[in-house]
């Protein structure tokens, strides 16, 4: 095997497509942000007094350590998703973190200084209760870890069990606390709901029982919501219902017979509104040089910001962490400068007489002046200052796009709700709005309705949120470049949407119409304008829309009625026994495709398919048998709800990663009988010849077109899949696969071509076709991140910019990383290290040279004539 | 397979429908009837309707009937009778709807191939339209096309026409609106391929032969054995001499 691989090679390098970056771009066109998610358990360093280290574990299952001062991260370490993963609790000893980790599964001491593991040690099944340090005298050498039926007692240094014990009563007494205070026993503490409280004493020894003892307490449901101990063992314990305080010495040295009665019922507080011990609060007092108190507190709010604040009420930092959890979003231009769209706005408008517009062209003139003059002064000025003290602080107001359009404002909206405005050069956040009464639950889709170019019409963005439940909708409106909510009101949505869609259709401010389609199949428009309304009902009869219910397996088409209500045109039902729809994609509508066709060898001409209203449907089996799952594939027209091709990849499973562009599509799925990944890709050809080479319409489209497939090996698993995008489409287009490892491969496409030929012919050398291999090959000059790795890539964004080389990509997951890719590499642009200095000089040199040699001409020809 | 409820409208409609189909179902375009195995499979048929889309409702009537044959070839036959004087009137009514965009749609009950008769029904239908303009441009020469699944159930239909185009050209002859010229269809889903592995290690092995004879021949000894031999011979030849000649010298000295 390793001949042909070194064939690979050989054959590979013919093809020099270098993407890696060089040390000196690192970081000058890219970005990367890490987050940890919302704080569940945060410790302050009081190891040493200038300690500026802070402890985090977070819903993401990650264990961070912050820079108490900046909010810098670090280190952090990332576990696996899901329960397997989840923090239980986070305890902080000296120089020792221990974690309990996915539910009691794991007990592990971290290293606080380097983030390094100290131990692991795996504990015995059962669901987690609590944990806590075992002290002797103050010397803490050993950890308790209470299970829902176990206790066990673990040495800090290695992890190693030192006795465990089984509970007595398990299945009646809830134990849900562990408490040790410094002598001789640890203390377990487990009710019975509304009956009685039970405090059992270990000895640290061997695990004996020293003692047991029952309280009652029959106001009490469970300790661990409405019981804390505090100080040297006071047991403080609330009763919501009586508004009442009660407390308990729990290591008490009571007489026998009293056993039953020491608890002293103390109402401290009788107007206890309501209480709460807020898990989103953590303070740490510490004393001054000054021997005053001092203390820094760490606020999580509800939008997932984690605030850092000081004594005098000075918030030192703030980090988002809602970042940590993008669901979608979307990249706008960012608007002219003022100068260059008072210009757009002379030539925008309508001529009003010869007069005022000599006028008009004579003010802007002298605004550019002045510009100009302003910018000069600037340069003097900053050329007076020392070097690097210049700084050029990105802030809303000095927003605008640049000469390229490289610029662009990153809108993200997050699972909290907050939105967010980022600056894609550098990735500062410029604004930030957070939705309140967002479900957890909710659905968002981001919509541009109205981009930058129409100045003086602020560009206008609205985020359609929607209860996954009940379907119930609801616009958010704004403006993407401010973030302000826009002061026109969205229509009221008393129904469920199924269904929304943009239309080409603008109204008189340029706003693109939004129809959305309620469960009773009526459409509402946004804006509602009567201009609206009217193109509406004239272009009735050729909006069409699908809808897809994946439940029923129920693919229809409908068209719009003059009364804004809508008819059933076509329906496909794929059975639900059978198959289920995982996902649905259409293409992208702000994309381009350059060439009609492919020259082929023989220099005839292959048409693509190119039909916009293509969608492709993945289906996967219900049946999960190796032997008989399935993946299906359908190309369905999304007018005319035809078939156009239809594909079933045998003994393959899910999760099916696709992208559909172009006049292709890529799917990566999982071999269950070779267990391995593989990337397959579908390519419509319409053959040499176009049915209707001028425009194209589902409604007269009768033949089918030609599918060319052919399947790949893939030697890793990917997390999500995204296709470059460039302002015209000449670019040959990269697929960007997210790879768990945290790394962003750009694959070309060159490499997923169903016409790579078996047996290399002369043709297909014409091509630039690459012989067919069955293994994709990953090089790691093609990972785009170099070291930048991106943790849990959920999703990669791309957009183009005004550079047609040039192509903005966005990933984001746990982190958001931002750079460019050049598929074609840098074709329009001039190089870094370009040499001016030869290229004039040459050219100089060959001026003069002319110049001179057409004198010596003239007098050598004058002197002919004269002899 | 999970069998589907049904509605009991339905149940009561398919019989009536069935036995209006066996007035229409003639000739099968003379695919051959299976072996013996296949008899389970022999064919059922299920109406086609139609409907020409004069108003917003839509109206199905009949068309034609589907002579559907399951098993291990699938095939399918369309037996249907001509337009009747007050259909044609409603599809050039339409036609001048068609100024509107009328929708002329066909529609067939959702059935797998492979189950058994009780089972095959299913609850609604699959529905195509092409638009009534290019039907009646087209003279009625329609492509339908009728999509299964893997384990054979009807999924999808679909209409065309050739040519597919509305140009708006007047169809004088009340004749070419009388029978429909369609061709009809069935499609299966293609198995997608998997990567080609065992001819991609045929062709290196090949390339490998090709390239590694030349290499992998004899030795250098077996190579050059002509030129070898000879020189090494010589060289003993002399040599022997030069001892023998020693020899004699020393055996003389002695």
């Amino acid at each position: 095997m390793s001949k042909p691989t070194s064939l690979f090679v050989i054959f590979f390098s013919l093809f020099v497509m270098s993407e890696a970056v060089f040390e000196d771009q690192v970081g000058k066109f890219d970005w990367r942000q890490q987050y940890v998610g919302k704080t569940l358990f945060a410790h302050f360093d009081s190891h040493s007094q200038s300690s500026k280290k802070l402890f985090l574990a977070t819903d993401k299952n990650i264990f961070a350590s912050f820079n108490s001062r900046t909010g810098d991260l670090f280190w952090r370490h990332v576990d696996k998703v899901g329960p397997e993963g989840t923090i239980d609790i986070l305890l902080l000893h000296g120089q020792d973190a221990l974690m309990v980790v996915g539910g009691g599964r794991l007990l592990r001491s971290w290293d606080t200084n380097m983030g390094g593991l100290n131990w692991e040690a795996v504990l015995d099944t059962g669901s987690f209760q609590a944990a806590c340090f075992v002290a002797i005298q103050d010397t803490v050498k050993h950890v308790a870890v209470l299970k829902k039926a176990v206790i066990s007692l673990h040495y800090l240094t290695n992890g190693h069990q030192k006795w465990v014990e089984n509970l007595p009563d398990s299945d009646t007494v809830q134990y849900q606390a562990v408490y040790s205070g410094g002598e001789e026993e640890v203390y377990v503490l487990g009710v019975v709901p509304n009956s009685h409280l039970t405090i059992i004493a270990y000895s640290l020894e061997d695990g004996e029982i020293i003692k047991q003892r029952s309280v009652e307490a029959p106001w009490l449901s469970s300790v661990e919501s409405s019981c804390v101990v505090i100080g040297q063992g006071v047991l403080m314990c609330v009763d919501p219902a009586t508004l009442a305080l009660y407390t308990l010495p729990i290591q008490a040295e009571e007489a026998p017979q009293f056993n039953q009665i020491l608890l002293q019922v103390t109402p401290v507080q009788p107007r206890l509104e309501s209480v709460v011990f807020p898990p989103q609060l953590y303070v740490h007092a510490f004393l001054k040089k000054d021997d005053s108190v001092g203390y820094r507190v760490l606020v999580q709010t509800q939008d997932h910001a984690l605030t850092f604040i000081q004594q005098p009420g000075r918030v030192v930092w703030t980090r988002e962490e809602a970042l940590a959890d993008v669901v979608t979003m979307e990249m706008v231009d960012l608007p002219l400068t003022g100068t260059q769209a008072e210009l757009e706005g002379e030539f925008g408008k309508k001529a009003d007489g010869l007069f005022p517009m000599v006028l008009k062209r004579l003010s802007s003139q002298v605004i550019l002046l002045q510009v100009w003059l302003a910018h000069l002064w600037k340069l003097f000025y900053e050329a007076r200052q020392p070097h690097g003290q210049v700084k050029n602080e990105v802030t809303i107001e000095t927003l605008s796009r640049d000469e390229f359009n490289l610029q662009k404002m990153m809108v993200m909206v997050t699972a909290s709700g907050k939105l967010f405005g980022i600056d894609s050069k550098s990735g500062s956040i410029l604004w930030k709005h957070y939705l309140e009464n967002v479900q957890p639950n909710a659905v968002f889709k981001l919509i541009v309705q109205r981009t930058t170019a129409h100045f003086p019409h602020p560009p206008q963005c609205t985020l359609l949120i929607k209860d996954k439940d009940t379907g119930l909708a609801s616009l958010h409106v704004f403006n993407p470049i401010f973030g302000r909510k826009s002061h026109i009101a969205p229509p009221a949505l008393p129904r469920p949407i199924l269904q929304s869609l943009l239309l080409p259709v603008i109204d008189q401010d340029y706003a693109k119409v939004l129809l959305l389609v309620d469960d009773q199949y009526k459409v509402t428009a946004f804006p509602s304008t009567k201009n609206v309304l009217q193109q509406l009902q004239e272009m009735a009869s050729s909006i069409f829309f699908y809808l897809i219910r994946s439940d029923q397996g129920n693919l229809s088409g409908f068209r719009l009625r003059k009364d804004l209500s809508t008819e059933r045109i076509w329906e496909v039902v794929l059975p639900t026994e059978v198959q289920k729809i995982v996902a649905v994609n259409g293409k992208r509508p702000n994309e381009h495709v350059h060439s009609q066709g492919r020259v082929m060898g023989d220099r005839s001409v292959l048409y693509k398919y190119l039909n916009p209203n293509l969608l492709a449907v993945v289906t996967e089996s219900t049946d999960a048998h190796p032997e008989r799952a399935f993946v299906g594939v359908f190309l369905v027209d999304g007018v005319t709800g035809r078939i156009i091709h239809e594909a079933v990849q045998r003994k393959a499973r899910g999760p099916v990663h696709f992208v559909h562009s172009e006049n292709w599509v890529v799917y990566e799925y999982w071999n269950t009988k070779s267990r391995r990944n593989e990337f397959s890709v579908l390519e419509l050809f319409e053959g040499t010849e176009l049915y209707n080479s001028t425009v194209f319409s589902s409604l007269d489209r009768p033949h089918l077109p030609q599918v060319l497939q052919q399947t790949y090996i893939f030697p890793s698993p990917i997390t999500t899949m995204e296709a470059t995008l460039t302002e015209k489409g000449i670019t040959s287009r990269h697929l960007l696969v997210g790879l768990p490892s945290g790394a962003i491969l750009s694959l070309p496409k060159m490499f997923l071509d169903p016409r790579r030929p078996e047996v290399v012919t002369e043709h297909s050398r014409e091509e630039n076709l690459i012989p067919y291999a069955p293994e994709m090959p990953i090089r790691t000059e093609w990972f785009i991140n170099y070291n930048q790795t991106v943790a849990r890539v959920k999703g990669i964004y791309t957009a183009p910019s005004g550079l047609e080389s040039t192509c903005l990509v966005v990933a984001y997951g746990l982190d958001i990383y931002q750079t460019r890719v050049y598929p074609s590499k840098q074709f329009d642009v001039l190089k870094d290290d370009y040499d001016y200095v030869l290229i004039s000089s040459v050219l100089l040199a060959l001026f003069f040279a002319t110049m001179i040699s057409k004198r010596l001409a003239q007098v050598k020809l004058l002197n002919r004539a004269w002899r | 397979m999970a069998s589907v409820p049904r509605s009991f409208l339905l149940l009561s409609i398919i019989p009536t429908i069935l036995i209006l189909c066996a007035d229409f179902a003639c000739c099968n375009t003379g695919r051959k009837t299976g072996d013996g195995l296949d008899t389970d499979f022999s064919g059922f048929s299920v109406p086609l309707e139609h409907s020409f889309q004069v108003d917003d409702v839509s109206r199905f009537r009949m068309r034609g009937a589907l002579q559907l044959r399951g098993g291990r070839e699938t095939s399918v036959s369309l037996s249907q009778s001509q337009l009747s004087e007050e259909d044609r009137n409603t599809l050039k009514v339409g036609e001048e709807v068609a100024a509107v965009d009328g929708l002329y749609k066909i529609r067939v009950p959702r059935v797998s191939l492979t189950d058994r008769q009780t089972e095959r029904q299913m609850d609604g239908y699959l529905t195509a339209f092409v638009r009534a303009c290019s039907l009646v441009e087209s003279h009625l020469s329609d492509v339908i096309t009728l999509h299964t699944d893997v384990s054979g159930y009807l999924i999808g239909v679909s209409i065309v026409t050739i040519p597919g185009a509305c140009r708006g050209t007047e169809v004088e002859d009340e004749v070419d609106l009388e029978a429909f010229n369609t061709t009809l269809t069935i499609i299966a889903p293609t198995n997608a391929p998997q990567p080609e592995t065992a001819l991609f290690i045929e062709r290196m092995d090949i390339e490998h032969e090709k390239r590694g004879k030349p290499q992998e021949q004899k030795s250098f000894f077996a190579k050059y054995w002509m030129y070898i031999v000879p020189l090494v011979l010589f060289l003993m030849m002399s040599g022997a001499q030069d001892q023998s000649g020693g020899g004699a010298a020393n055996g003389g000295g002695r």
